[in-house]
């Protein structure tokens, strides 16, 4: 059979990792007693909140509101009694969350039912469907899928691209559910598809996930979607990447995928967007790989959102031995933490302890100049030569020099043998400019 | 729920965790293991050379290595980068001058040399990475130009005979002569002998072309095939490290395969060199320049492009920007050597490109994703 293998310019390929995690089957984590649900989960406008403390929520009811047109409701992950409280957030600092305290029924609220009729709905009700259950990119960004879903109408979308490709080394979330829930991936798909009114429709699978391939294949040709093998190389699954890879096109600069005409949706969405419009099931658990070195029991688990860290790992069999560094999402983009009190967001994919010896420790050498991250970086920046304008401050000079279009994707920082802390310093060159222009 | 049985189970300590930006994964590379791959790419060369010239050449070598890592330890810490000098790079560039010296420089020449090389060359600049000139390059230049005659006296290797005679300049003093003759070749440990000087291949052809006295004879024989083994094998007069051809070349391929080098400036460098010399030597009639081979394989054009054109911190970054750079360079050494006051452009047409880099490097820039060829300029 014929391999298309696509590619983008760049990138890096470290060591995988994903052994540790792909085989294991995805299991459904216990109800606890207890979930923290943070309300600011997404890009955009904070939602509002709808309870109040001593409140009784049943599971799947809003707790927080869509506030405005960049913005997601949030829903309780079980039936039980409402706490206003502050807890840490993924950034680090406190954030306003709700806590719910089970009441072990985990009733369903009303509303939530199988609709056998989904298949007659308009596409202005499927989307409003995805926009009620609250579904944020769950690839990592988090960005509220109505609002890709609603693009403004001189944009002509015909491309949608289902985001398989999961290219962050130790993560298997994504893969596991191709592989267990493929049909729902593709129902998404289609249901994305009919939204969007468009009839491309492919998923981009890096090859190192042959079987969820095979296995997608089956039956993809039914839903009309075309599945799409890619090299490994990361950041094979970033949006513009993945889209130079599939359609040829290049995202231009400053703008968004649908200024090429495509639309990108993880697969995970995908599959949130089937509960949604056929069950009118809101986005109340997730799929993630917790896993490294130090876990125990590496595996990939369904948890609500909500579910704190220190359950996450209890569940994964706690640790072998301390981590030097516990990370939510994948080692490249991913961002550590330091309290087992974070919980998982709609879009954690990943939680991963590394070891000492696994982790990067970045110094402020100087840039020996040797071209590496240039190679490396798959937006064909100069990252050497705006880490030496952002050191000296020189941020005007950063800013022509492009710094804005850098998708802090980490392969600079990864190859710099002069272990230059390049990601840092292009988030806050970034932060800088964008402060500027205000 | 059942919280009480999970007590056997550990969970991190968050106080030991650490918390910094992302990615948090690193190839494993770093400035020290680059460079001691390079100095592992000049060994075979060094070895070479110190078989060609005895312990003379050992010497040359280690007082240049040794005063450099001094040099580079004392003037780092006084600018107050106390761990720069562990980096290798010292070690490179004393190497290099060294290389770049004949057997016989007095030790107090190559101190010099050193000191110019990392005082002048790299710290004054801030140390590595901020250097515009490549340290070696600088050094050795700044010693052209102070010691002409020293720079341009060269001992002929333990192995030579008569039937080079091609190589023996200046026969000065009869009795040192008659000294050698006798023996097959020099021990090891010879003292290097006062007046028995050899010219270096380029040395004797480039001369007398430039004074007009060369003849087709004199081609024909610098060409022949013995000849050209003896360049291959590093048999002749001149620096310590620049002789073998053979060993450069090793050195240079297996940084290339080791990916610390990139084959665009060597390849395109010793390209236009050969191109250049080729069409020189077919447009003259009779052809008073050797060809392509002689010119690739004698004087410093190996070392030069495999160690010094392919230094990172002073050539450009992407493709286009080496390839631009190993032509011009290309370019310059043919013009210096067949024209020029000197028989060998190598180390000025690496300063001069040297000092091109940041233009290079701001034409050449690759076009970022997504961006208009045209929109850089526009905005
Ligand atoms: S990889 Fe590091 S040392 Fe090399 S050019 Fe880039 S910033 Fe400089
Ligand atoms: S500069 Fe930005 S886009 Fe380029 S490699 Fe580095 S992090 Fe990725």
């Amino acid at each position: 059979m014929p391999v298309t293998v696509r590619l983008f310019r760049g990138g890096v390929h470290p060591k995988e990792g994903k052994e540790l995690s792909c085989s294991e089957p995805i299991r459904t984590a216990p109800l606890l007693d207890k979930y923290t649900v943070i309300l600011h989960q997404h890009i955009g406008a904070p939602p509002k909140l709808l309870v109040k403390n001593k409140d009784k929520v049943r599971k799947g009811q809003v707790i927080a509101e869509k506030a405005g047109f960049v913005s997601a409701s949030v829903h309780s992950p079980t039936s039980g009694t409402v706490k206003l409280v502050n807890c840490h957030g993924p950034a680090g600092s406190h954030t306003p969350a709700v806590e719910i305290t089970s009441d072990g029924k985990d009733e369903w609220d009303d509303y939530v039912k199988s609709d056998p009729d989904w298949e007659q709905l308009d596409s202005n009700e499927c989307r409003k469907r995805v926009e009620q259950a609250g579904i944020v990119g769950m690839g990592g960004a988090a960005f509220p899928t109505s609002v890709k879903l609603s693009p403004p109408a001189d944009k002509k979308i015909d491309n949608l691209i289902l985001n398989g490709a999961e290219c962050e080394p130790f993560l298997t979330a994504d893969h596991r559910l191709m592989l267990e829930e493929g049909e729902k991936i593709l129902t998404g798909a289609s249901i994305l598809g009919r939204i969007l009114g468009v009839d491309k429709i492919s998923i981009g699978i890096e090859n190192n996930k042959q079987d969820a391939i095979d296995k997608l294949r089956e039956t993809a040709s039914k839903y009309s979607v075309e599945v799409i093998p890619l090299r490994v190389m990361y950041p094979q699954g970033a949006e513009k990447q993945l889209i130079f890879a599939i359609t040829g096109r290049e995202v231009p600069s400053g703008g968004l995928p649908m200024d090429a005409g495509c639309v990108v949706q993880n697969v995970g969405t995908a599959a949130a967007v089937a509960d949604a419009v056929r069950e009118r099931k809101p986005l109340i658990e997730r799929v993630t790989t917790v896993t490294g070195k130090p876990v125990c029991n590496p595996g990939n688990w369904k948890f609500r959102i909500g579910t704190p860290l220190s359950k996450v790992l209890e569940l994964a069999g706690g640790i072998k031995k301390q981590p030097a560094k516990m990370l939510l999402g994948g080692p490249m983009m991913g961002m550590a933490q330091y309290s087992l009190e974070v919980t998982i967001m709609k879009n954690a994919s990943g939680v991963l302890l590394l070891d000492e010896d696994e982790i990067a420790q970045f110094g402020s050498q100087p840039c020996i100049r040797c071209g590496r991250c240039v190679e490396a970086c798959p937006m064909s920046l100069m990252p050497g030569t705006l880490s030496q304008m952002i050191e000296s401050e020189k941020f005007d000079l950063a800013e022509y020099t492009n710094v804005m279009d850098c998708i802090e994707c980490g392969s600079c920082a990864y190859v710099c043998p002069a272990l230059r802390p390049l990601v840092q310093h292009m988030k806050r060159g970034k932060a800088e400019v964008i402060a500027n222009r205000k | 729920m059942a919280e009480g049985k999970k007590t056997d189970i550990k969970l991190p300590d968050p106080s030991k965790l650490i918390v910094s930006s992302s990615p948090h994964l690193h190839n494993g590379s770093s400035v020290r293991k680059i460079m001691w791959l390079v100095i592992l790419a000049l060994m075979p060369s060094c070895i070479m050379g110190v078989y060609y010239f005895g312990f003379a050449a050992f010497r040359v070598l280690a007082v240049c290595v040794i005063s450099s890592l001094i040099f580079e330890y004392i003037f780092a810490r006084m600018m107050g980068r106390n761990n720069d000098w562990k980096d290798g790079s010292a070690i490179i560039t004393g190497l290099l001058m060294g290389m770049l010296l004949s057997a016989g420089m007095p030790w107090w020449v190559c101190v010099i040399g050193c000191f110019i090389a990392i005082v002048f060359g790299k710290q004054v600049y801030g140390g590595i990475g901020f250097n515009p000139f490549n340290p070696a390059c600088v050094g050795r230049i700044a010693l052209i130009i102070a010691f002409p005659k020293m720079m341009t006296t060269w001992v002929p290797t333990r192995f030579m005979d008569k039937s080079f005679f091609v190589f023996d300049k200046s026969l000065l003093s009869p009795e040192k002569i008659e000294q050698i003759k006798g023996m097959s070749h020099l021990p090891f440990f010879h003292s290097v002998i006062d007046g028995v000087t050899c010219a270096t291949p380029l040395g004797v052809v480039q001369t007398p072309f430039k004074l007009g006295t060369a003849t087709e004879q004199l081609v024909g024989t610098v060409t022949d095939w013995q000849h050209v083994w003896q360049y291959a094998i590093g048999n002749i007069g001149g620096c310590i490290g620049e002789t073998s051809a053979i060993a450069l070349i090793i050195g240079g391929i297996f940084l290339i395969a080791m990916k610390v080098i990139k084959w665009y400036i060597p390849v395109s460098y010793i390209g236009t060199v050969a191109v250049f010399s080729t069409i020189v030597h077919f447009s003259m009639s009779p052809p008073a320049l050797p060809g392509m081979v002689y010119q690739v394989l004698t004087g410093g054009l190996l070392i030069g492009a495999f160690f010094m054109a392919t230094d990172m911190v002073t050539t450009p970054m992407t493709c286009k920007g080496g390839i631009i750079f190993g032509v011009g360079c290309g370019i310059i050494t043919c013009v210096i050597r067949n024209w020029g006051g000197y028989p060998e452009g190598v180390m000025f047409s690496i300063v001069l490109m040297n000092a091109l880099t940041p233009l290079i490097d701001r034409v050449t820039a690759n076009r970022p994703f997504g961006k208009k060829q045209t929109s850089k300029t526009e905005a």
